[in-house]
C-alpha cells in the first residue's frame, strides 16, 4: 500500500481519524461518570504507554526485560521533585525530564542485554525494580522527607491552567499518549524499528549488516524506559494522585508484562489491546460475581478467579497465538473481508499463490 | 568464446595470513592462508567439516582465530567484528540461513542497507523530511534487487513463510542491498534442485559483472564450482591442499585423493 502521508497509509489514516474522533468527541459527549474516567480511561491510557515500553524493548527487540514498574517510578518521582525543585519548568518540560531520568537508568539496566538472554536477562532486569524501589525508599531527599509513606501529587498546571478534573486529566493522558504513539509508531515502521527487529530475530545476521547490537539494544531500553517513565509521571498525577514507591512493585511490572504479550509482541496497537483487557477483565469479573451472583461469591475468591484465568490465557495465547489480541483481531477482519469478498465474484490474492 | 570483462581482476582485496583456530582441542582450521582478488568470483571447497565455514566466520569475525591475521585491500584489521567488517564493505550470508524471519522479504533487505542510513532514531520518530528523503532511496534500492531477484511476488510476505530456495534468494538480496564491494556466500545453492541452482548461479555471476562484486563461495556441487569460478581454494581437514585454477584444483592429486578418500 502506498503511504499518501509520512509513512501512513489510507487506512492507517482513517484509522487515526476514528480513534481521534472516539477519543476526544465521542467519549466525552457520552461518559459522564466520573468513575469511567478516574478507573478506566486514565489507567488504560497509562498503562498503555507503559506497555509500549514494554513492547519496544521485548516485541520488537526481544529482550526479555521485567522491569517495567521500576522505571514508572523513576519518571513519577522524578516528576514530583522536578515540580517541587525546578517549577519553572513547566509540567510539559517536568514529564519530558522525568522520562529521561527514567531513560538514564533504562541504558544502566539495559547494559546486562549485551552480555547475557532470555531469562538470565530477565533476572538481571528485574534489579531496574528492586533498585530504584529502594533508593526511593533509602533516600529522603526523594519523597522529600515526607514521613507518611504517601506523598499527595501535586496539581497538574499547564500554561497557568489547573488541569483537575477528571475529563480534564484524560484529555492530558490523551494527548501525552497519541504524540508518544505516533512517534512510536513512526520508529517502529522505519529503519529504527527494523534495526530492533533485525536484532530480535538474528542478532548474528543483524551485526553483519551493520547493526551495531550495542547500541540497538542500548537504545531500546533507553526509549522504552522513557515510555515507562513518562507513563509513571502520569500514572502517580492523573490516576493515583500520590506517591508510594509500593504503589510500583514487582506486580505492577508483571501486569504490564501480561498487558504486552496478551495485546500481542510486537504491535503497538496490541498494547493498548492487552492494557484495556487486563483492566476491565477484573471490572467485568466483579460485575458478574455482583449481578449475576449477588455477592454470593466472596471478592478474594473473585480476585483468585481472576489470577488462575490470566495464568490460563497466557498459556493458550503462547501455544496457540504468541502474537497475541492484536493478532486475532487481524485474523477476524482477514475473515470477515474474506467472506464478503467470497460472496462477490473475486476471492482475496494471496501473494504466494499469484504465481 | 573468450569475453571481456567489464571489472578487470586486480589486486588483491581480502588476504587471509596464516589463521589457526581450534575449539577446545579441536582445530578447525591449521595455519591457513589464501587471497581474494577484486573482482574475481572465489570458491572454498572442502569435504565436510574441513573448516570452510570456519574460515569465513573468521573473516567475518564471527569467530576469533588463536592466530593469523586477515588484511582488506592490504591493510591487517584489527579487532575483527562482523560490523566492522560490514562497514569496510564486506558482507555475507550464512549456511543456515540467518534471515530476520518475522519480517517481510522487503524489510529483510531494507536492513541490509543499515549503512546506507545516517538518520538517527528521534529524526525517524519525527519523520523529518531528510528521514523520509532516504527511506525513498533506500527502498528503491530495495526494488531494484528485489526485481534483479525476480523475487517482486513475494516481497511483502514474512521470509518465515517461504520455501528454503527463495529464503536463500533473499539472503543474497540482503548482502547484496548493503553495496558491499565483497560478499561471501555459505553454501549459497544448498538444498537447491537444478533449475533454482542454474539460477543463483546466474545471479551470482551477473552480480559480479556488473556491478564488479568480489564474490567468495563455499560450494559443494562440484560442477557449479568448476563453472563459475575463477579461482579455487581447497581445505581439508583445515589446511589448504589446493589454489588455483579450475583446471589446476582438477589436475590436484591431493585434491582428488581427499575427495575420494585415501588413507592420510
Amino acid at each position: 500500500m502506498k503511504p499518501v502521508f509520512m509513512t501512513y497509509t489510507k487506512k492507517d489514516l482513517i484509522n487515526l481519524a476514528v480513534c481521534m474522533l472516539l477519543s476526544v468527541l465521542i467519549i466525552p459527549t457520552f461518559i459522564k461518570t466520573e468513575y469511567w474516567y478516574t478507573s478506566i480511561l486514565i489507567p488504560w491510557l497509562c498503562l498503555a504507554l507503559a506497555t509500549i515500553g514494554q513492547q519496544i524493548v521485548m516485541g520488537y527487540t526481544g529482550q526479555l526485560a521485567l522491569g517495567a514498574a521500576g522505571f514508572m517510578a523513576a519518571g513519577a518521582f522524578a516528576m514530583f521533585n522536578l515540580i517541587l525543585r525546578v517549577p519553572d519548568l513547566g509540567f510539559v518540560g517536568s514529564l519530558i525530564v522525568s522520562g529521561l531520568i527514567a531513560a538514564a537508568f533504562g541504558i544502566l539496566f539495559g547494559l546486562p542485554s549485551l552480555k547475557v538472554r532470555g531469562i538470565y536477562l530477565m533476572v538481571a532486569t528485574l534489579a531496574s525494580q528492586f533498585f530504584i524501589i529502594w533508593m526511593i525508599d533509602k533516600f529522603g531527599w526523594f519523597k522529600n522527607y515526607d514521613s507518611s509513606g504517601i506523598i499527595t501529587a501535586q496539581d497538574i498546571v499547564i500554561l497557568g491552567k489547573p488541569f483537575t478534573t477528571p475529563l480534564a486529566m484524560y484529555f492530558v493522558c490523551l494527548a501525552v499518549t497519541t504524540i508518544l504513539t505516533l512517534l512510536a509508531m513512526n520508529m517502529a515502521r522505519g529503519s529504527t524499528g527494523r534495526n530492533w527487529m533485525a536484532v530480535r530475530d538474528m542478532d548474528i545476521a543483524a551485526e553483519s549488516m551493520g547493526v551495531s547490537l550495542l547500541r540497538t539494544k542500548v537504545q531500546a531500553f533507553a526509549i522504552s524506559a522513557f515510555y515507562c517513565g513518562v507513563a509513571g509521571a502520569l500514572f502517580a498525577f492523573c490516576y493515583l494522585k500520590s506517591l508510594e514507591p509500593v504503589a510500583f512493585d514487582i506486580k505492577l511490572s508483571f501486569k504490564i508484562l501480561f498487558m504486552c504479550i496478551l495485546g500481542g509482541l510486537g504491535t503497538i496497537n496490541g498494547a493498548f489491546i492487552g492494557a484495556a483487557f487486563i483492566l476491565l477483565f477484573p471490572v467485568l469479573l466483579n460485575a458478574i460475581g455482583n449481578n449475576v451472583f449477588h455477592g454470593a461469591i466472596d471478592a478474594t475468591i473473585i480476585s483468585s478467579i481472576e489470577q488462575v484465568i490470566f495464568g490460563l490465557l497466557m498459556i493458550i495465547f503462547m501455544i496457540y497465538e504468541p502474537l497475541g489480541m492484536a493478532k486475532l483481531w487481524e485474523n477476524l477482519k482477514q475473515s470477515m473481508k474474506s467472506k464478503l469478498s467470497s460472496s462477490g465474484v473475486k476471492g482475496v490474492k494471496t501473494p504466494l499463490l499469484k504465481k | 568464446m573468450a569475453y571481456e570483462r567489464k571489472f578487470k581482476i586486480g589486486k588483491p582485496i581480502l588476504e587471509v595470513n596464516n589463521i589457526s583456530l581450534a575449539f577446545g582441542g579441536v582445530k578447525a582450521i591449521t595455519d591457513t592462508s589464501f587471497n581474494v582478488l577484486e573482482h574475481e568470483v572465489r570458491a572454498i571447497i572442502g569435504p565436510n567439516g574441513a573448516g570452510k565455514s570456519s574460515m569465513l566466520n573468521c573473516i567475518n569475525g564471527i569467530y576469533k582465530p588463536q592466530k593469523g591475521t586477515v588484511s582488506f585491500r592490504g591493510q591487517v584489521v584489527p579487532n575483527i567484528t562482523p560490523n566492522i567488517m560490514a562497514q569496510m564493505g564486506l558482507s555475507r550470508t550464512f549456511q543456515n540461513l540467518a534471515l530476520f524471519k518475522r519480517m517481510s522479504v522487503l524489510d529483510n533487505i531494507l536492513v541490509g542497507r543499515k549503512l546506507h542510513t545516517k538518520t538517527n532514531f528521534l529524526e525517524v520518530a519525527l519523520q523529518l523530511p531528510k528521514v523520509k528523503k532516504e527511506e525513498k532511496l533506500n527502498r528503491e534500492r530495495s526494488e531494484e534487487i528485489i526485481s534483479f531477484l525476480e523475487i517482486e511476488d513475494i516481497k511483502d510476505t514474512p521470509v518465515g513463510k517461504l520455501p528454503y530456495g527463495l529464503q536463500k534468494k533473499v539472503e543474497l538480496g540482503r548482502a547484496l542491498a548493503t553495496d558491499s564491494s565483497i560478499i561471501l556466500l555459505d553454501e549459497p545453492m544448498a538444498g537447491m534442485n537444478v533449475e533454482e541452482k542454474r539460477d543463483m548461479c546466474r545471479f551470482i555471476l551477473k552480480v559480479n559483472d556488473e556491478l564488479g562484486t568480489t564474490m567468495v563461495l563455499i560450494e559443494h556441487d562440484m560442477g557449479v564450482v568448476m563453472d563459475i569460478s575463477d579461482r579455487v581454494v581447497v581445505l581439508d581437514y583445515g589446511k589448504v591442499i589446493g589454489d588455483g585454477t579450475p583446471d589446476e584444483i582438477m589436475a590436484n592429486q591431493k585434491v582428488i585423493d581427499a575427495y575420494l578418500g585415501v588413507e592420510h
